[in-house]
């Protein structure tokens, strides 16, 4: 089925074999190493917020809060918030298929600062220890937003210890951030120009900004909850003369800018995903490119649309929700570029792909729901309710895990060498777009309803929807359990991929699969456009069963 | 499972704004939704690698395109901008006049809700139809947000500052009250109702000082009893002599302290030269925070009252000075 360049039993020098100590791995500074050191440490903490997660779903089959006290409720969802986007949507492709595929797709043989980006991920499991120590110890019960002056002077939970666990994880995506944007703009292959650049690079471009820019003020502030928690300084506690809004504004001007760290990378993917398998170059490609970095830009300046019910100015709420509506103009624009790729193209079904037309499903959803929220009379109504919930996780889930998985699927041949088994993964994806649907579109109803976020119980007229909820959350969880299988049975089974399985344009496919530590035999010299697909059009039919023998125009 | 839930009620002159608005956004997004889905599916089909459809004149960009996708969303955008914004403006902004006014205080996990006339209930809130309610609302400890779904109002109530919101409830009925700002242990049970009743009725309610209370909650909840009722400004004036602020507020403006006559709703110079309002939460902080606010003219001499009063009994000082409506044109009252 693939020309593979290795014949069975013959050992090619590659970034795996290149060492089997646990020092080795351990002591790396390979990017490609740390790229796995990160994907198995996210995908731990994945499955720990997976498993908070069923039990939140578990508790809500009831309006009774009956399978736990509200504390450790509290607790739970709590958990399930701080692992999932602190430990596992913010690293996730950056640090995991960013860290592979950034070097690899500029031509370089490594990153610009290889022992920063190790550094980066001894900090994260620092700080993913120390929220798991205080997780196992008592726990917090603040949510993940941490609003004083319930967390700084009413909580009596591990407060403290989970903002330093914050605060270094913070650290280590700053770390990251600075290797990409420097690596991007020194290290770039010769002939590699900006606006030969894959899409992934841009993304990734934009992402590193937002996290270098933003990220000091999250730690700072959260810092200063830990502060005011310890030694009892007013900053945010009125009774101690501080300001609690305060709080918002500087925690929302890093956490808004954060979901965008935790979407454009995934954006990132879908596009190389969509022309690899479109056969065409990525529609409008200026257009994606600087939507991404309008994106970053206006991101910045939209925070206080998460305060709309705070008693903020009515005028400042109007600045922020006209901006809200402008942020949301680049996102469509990329929505209708992508959709625009397919249009003649040659499209090829693989998992990756069936990942992208999902994506663009759900990421059109939960954009538009954002306008909802946007939306100043609207957002007074839905603001704190499940649908928020429901919004942020089409977004989160539909969008980022999405593209994570069609991004995992589609470099996994790269990564491992191996062909991931392609059956069962249309299956995976298809159980995973089932369950995501069945269990949050009918939190949207939920919202309009009116039922508050975070509670543990709740009115009974409303337990149908929620027990559809649950059995989609349960359906979800199968879905992603079944990767983690096939995955791991593909590194010693899966069919040899050979250099480039998808005929795929691209630096990182020029190259062997699994590559060499070096990356290149020899420093690449780019000549062409990015997703030249037109030049590559029969040469490369390889991983096909049916070759495009279509008629051309 | 007790029956299905799928629109709420909808039970203000705002929630039926809101709806329209709602159903409207709904109309797009489903639209949207509906030709992006439609769009991926029939490519995919029809662009299915091996299809015989003709693939000619593939277009790389195009300007007209991108400008087209990019106007219709921005036009979408602000047609619901301004939309919104003028019904926000309206719920968070001054009531009418005739809006009866309710005191609301949050505390870990409970609502405190006081009528004008000293009715206080607790996690139930009693209004008519037809009259437009204005609530001020403080918390005594964390964040919390006060939330009627069927009147799609909802307003944080923070520490240290009162916050306000109006609505016209239209349709009699029992709605569900909710704590929407997350607040600790027991933030899903900090929750209660509000009866809509017929004007007629609610003049019943009020006159029995809040006995006759229709389908009221045994436990916990309803007027508390044994309470004197007499009304909050009373309370108000009781406290104000108790106390001991005439002192130096009398009813003209005098050399210990500026007169409350009339202060509610002026503007009031200071002594960096700003100029504010006389709202509620400017009265508040100017008693228990004197020093924050300076009247022009006066020695920063007043002693502060912070710790002395609950938000309970500043919110009776609030409403005693509030109603000083007009300024005494007979001399100076002594103390
Ligand atoms: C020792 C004298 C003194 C006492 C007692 C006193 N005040 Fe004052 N108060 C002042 C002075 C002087 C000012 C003006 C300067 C300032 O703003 O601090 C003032 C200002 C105010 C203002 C702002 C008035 C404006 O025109 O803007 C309010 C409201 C107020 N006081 C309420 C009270 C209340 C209620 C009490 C009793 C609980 C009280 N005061 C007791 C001296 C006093
Ligand atoms: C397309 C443009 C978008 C718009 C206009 C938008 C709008 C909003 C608004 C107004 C809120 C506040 C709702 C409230 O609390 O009342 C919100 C919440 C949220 N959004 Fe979005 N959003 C958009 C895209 C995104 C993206 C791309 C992500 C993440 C990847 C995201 C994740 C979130 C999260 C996590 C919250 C909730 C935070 C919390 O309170 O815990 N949104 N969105
Ligand atoms: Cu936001
Ligand atoms: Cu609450």
């Amino acid at each position: 089925m693939s020309v593979a360049v290795a014949k069975p039993g013959e050992v090619k020098h590659n970034y795996l074999n290149a060492g089997d100590t646990v020092l080795s791995w351990l002591l790396t500074t390979d990017h490609k190493r740390i790229a796995v050191l990160y994907l198995v440490s996210v995908t731990l903490f994945f499955a720990v917020g997976g498993l908070l997660a069923l039990l939140i779903r578990l508790e809500l089959l009831t309006p009774q809060g009956d399978l736990m006290t509200s504390e450790n409720y509290n607790r739970v969802f709590t958990m399930h918030g701080v692992v999932m986007i602190f430990l596992f949507l913010i690293p996730a492709i950056p640090a995991v298929l960013g860290n592979f595929l950034v070097p690899l797709m500029v031509g370089a043989r490594d990153l610009a600062f290889p022992r920063l980006n190790l550094a980066s991920w001894y900090v994260y499991m620092a700080g993913g220890l120390i929220a798991t120590w205080a997780m196992v110890n008592g726990g917090v019960d603040t949510g993940w937003t941490f609003y004083p002056p319930y967390s700084s002077s009413y909580s009596t939970s591990q407060v403290t210890l989970t903002i330093i666990g914050a605060f270094l994880i913070g650290f280590s995506s700053i770390f990251t951030g600075i290797n990409f944007i420097v690596t991007i703009h020194k290290m770039r292959a010769p002939g590699l120009t900006w606006f030969r650049l894959p899409l992934f690079i841009w993304a990734h471009y934009a992402t590193s900004v937002i996290i270098v820019l933003g990220t000091p003020v999250v730690a700072i502030t959260l810092l200063l909850v830990a502060v005011e928690r310890v030694f009892r300084l007013g900053i945010f506690d009125p009774a101690l003369g501080g300001d609690p809004i305060l709080f918002q504004h500087l925690f929302w001007f890093y956490s808004h800018p954060a979901v965008y760290i935790m979407i454009l990378p995934a954006m990132g993917v879908i596009s190389e995903v969509v022309a690899c398998f479109s056969r065409k170059r990525v529609f409008g490609y200026h257009f994606v490119a600087f939507s991404s970095v309008a994106i970053a830009v206006i991101g910045f300046l939209v925070w206080g649309h998460h305060m709309f019910t705070t008693g903020q100015s009515v005028y400042a709420g109007m600045v922020f929700s006209l901006l809200s509506f402008l942020v949301a103009v680049p996102s469509a624009v990329k929505v209708f570029n992508w959709t625009a790729t397919m249009y003649k193209g040659h499209i090829e079904f693989r998992a990756p792909m069936l990942y992208v037309m999902g994506f663009l499903g759900l990421f059109v959803i939960g954009g538009l729901t954002g306008l909802f929220l946007a939306s100043l009379a609207t957002d007074i109504h839905l603001q704190d309710t499940y649908f928020v919930v429901a919004h942020f996780h089409y977004i989160m889930v539909g969008g980022t895990i999405f593209g994570y998985l069609a991004g995992l699927h589609f470099w996994w041949p790269k990564m491992t060498g191996r062909m991931y088994p392609e059956g069962i993964a249309k299956l995976a994806a298809l159980i995973i777009f089932a369950g995501f649907n069945l269990t949050f579109l009918p939190q949207f109803v939920l919202g309009y309803l009116g039922m508050p976020r975070r509670y543990h119980w709740y009115p009974e007229e409303w337990q149908m929807l929620h027990v559809m909820s649950s059995a989609g959350a349960a359906l979800l969880g199968i879905g992603y359990i079944l990767p983690i299988f096939y995955l791991l049975w593909s590194l010693r089974n899966g069919a040899i991929a050979g250099p480039n399985p998808w005929g795929a344009t691209g630096l990182e496919w020029k190259t062997d699969s699994p590559p060499i530590t070096h990356n290149f035999e020899e420093t690449p010299i780019v000549t062409e456009e990015p997703y030249a697909y037109e030049n590559h059009h029969h040469q490369e039919e390889v991983a096909s069963g049916t070759g495009a023998s279509a008629a051309e125009g | 499972m007790k029956g299905v839930a799928l629109l709420p009620d909808t039970a203000s002159t705002f929630a039926q704004q809101v709806d329209l608005l709602f159903w409207f956004l709904t109309a797009v997004t489903v639209f949207f939704t509906l030709l992006i889905a439609a769009l991926v599916l029939y490519f995919a089909y029809r662009y299915r690698r091996g299809s015989t459809a003709s693939r000619a004149g593939a277009k790389e960009t195009d300007l007209r395109l991108e400008i087209g996708w990019s106007m219709i969303p921005l036009t979408i955008g602000l047609i619901v901008f301004v939309w919104a914004a003028k019904l926000y403006a309206d719920a968070y902004g001054p009531p009418p006049d005739n809006a009866l006014e309710i005191f609301v205080i949050g505390k870990q996990w409970m609502w405190h809700l006081q009528h004008p006339n000293g009715i206080r209930e607790n996690n139930e809130l009693h209004i008519p139809a037809g009259r437009p309610v204005k609530l001020t609302m403080i918390s005594q400890d964390v964040i919390h947000s006060f939330f009627v779904p069927a009147f799609r109002i909802k307003r944080d109530v923070l520490p240290g500052k009162y916050n306000t919101v109006w609505f016209t409830p239209t349709k009699p009925g029992k709605y569900h009250l909710f704590c929407a700002e997350y607040c600790g242990t027991q933030h899903s049970r900090m929750i209660g109702w509000v009866y809509v009743m017929e004007p007629a009725e609610y003049e019943k309610w009020l006159a029995s000082g809040g006995e006759a209370r229709p389908g009221a909650l045994a436990s916990g909840a309803g007027t508390m009893a044994g309470v004197p009722t007499a009304s909050l400004v009373q309370a108000g004036e009781q406290l104000y002599k108790q106390l001991r602020c005439n002192a130096c507020h009398g009813a003209a403006d005098g050399q210990r302290g500026p007169s409350h006559y009339g202060l509610f709703g002026k503007k009031v110079k200071l002594r960096d030269g700003t100029v504010v309002v006389a709202d509620e939460a400017y009265i508040r902080e100017s008693i228990l925070r004197p020093l924050a606010k300076v009247v022009d003219g006066y020695e920063p001499i007043m002693p502060s009252y912070e710790g002395l009063l609950d938000e309970e009994r500043t919110l009776q000082l609030v409403a005693y000075i509030k109603s000083l409506k007009k300024p005494l044109q007979t001399a100076e009252v002594k103390p």
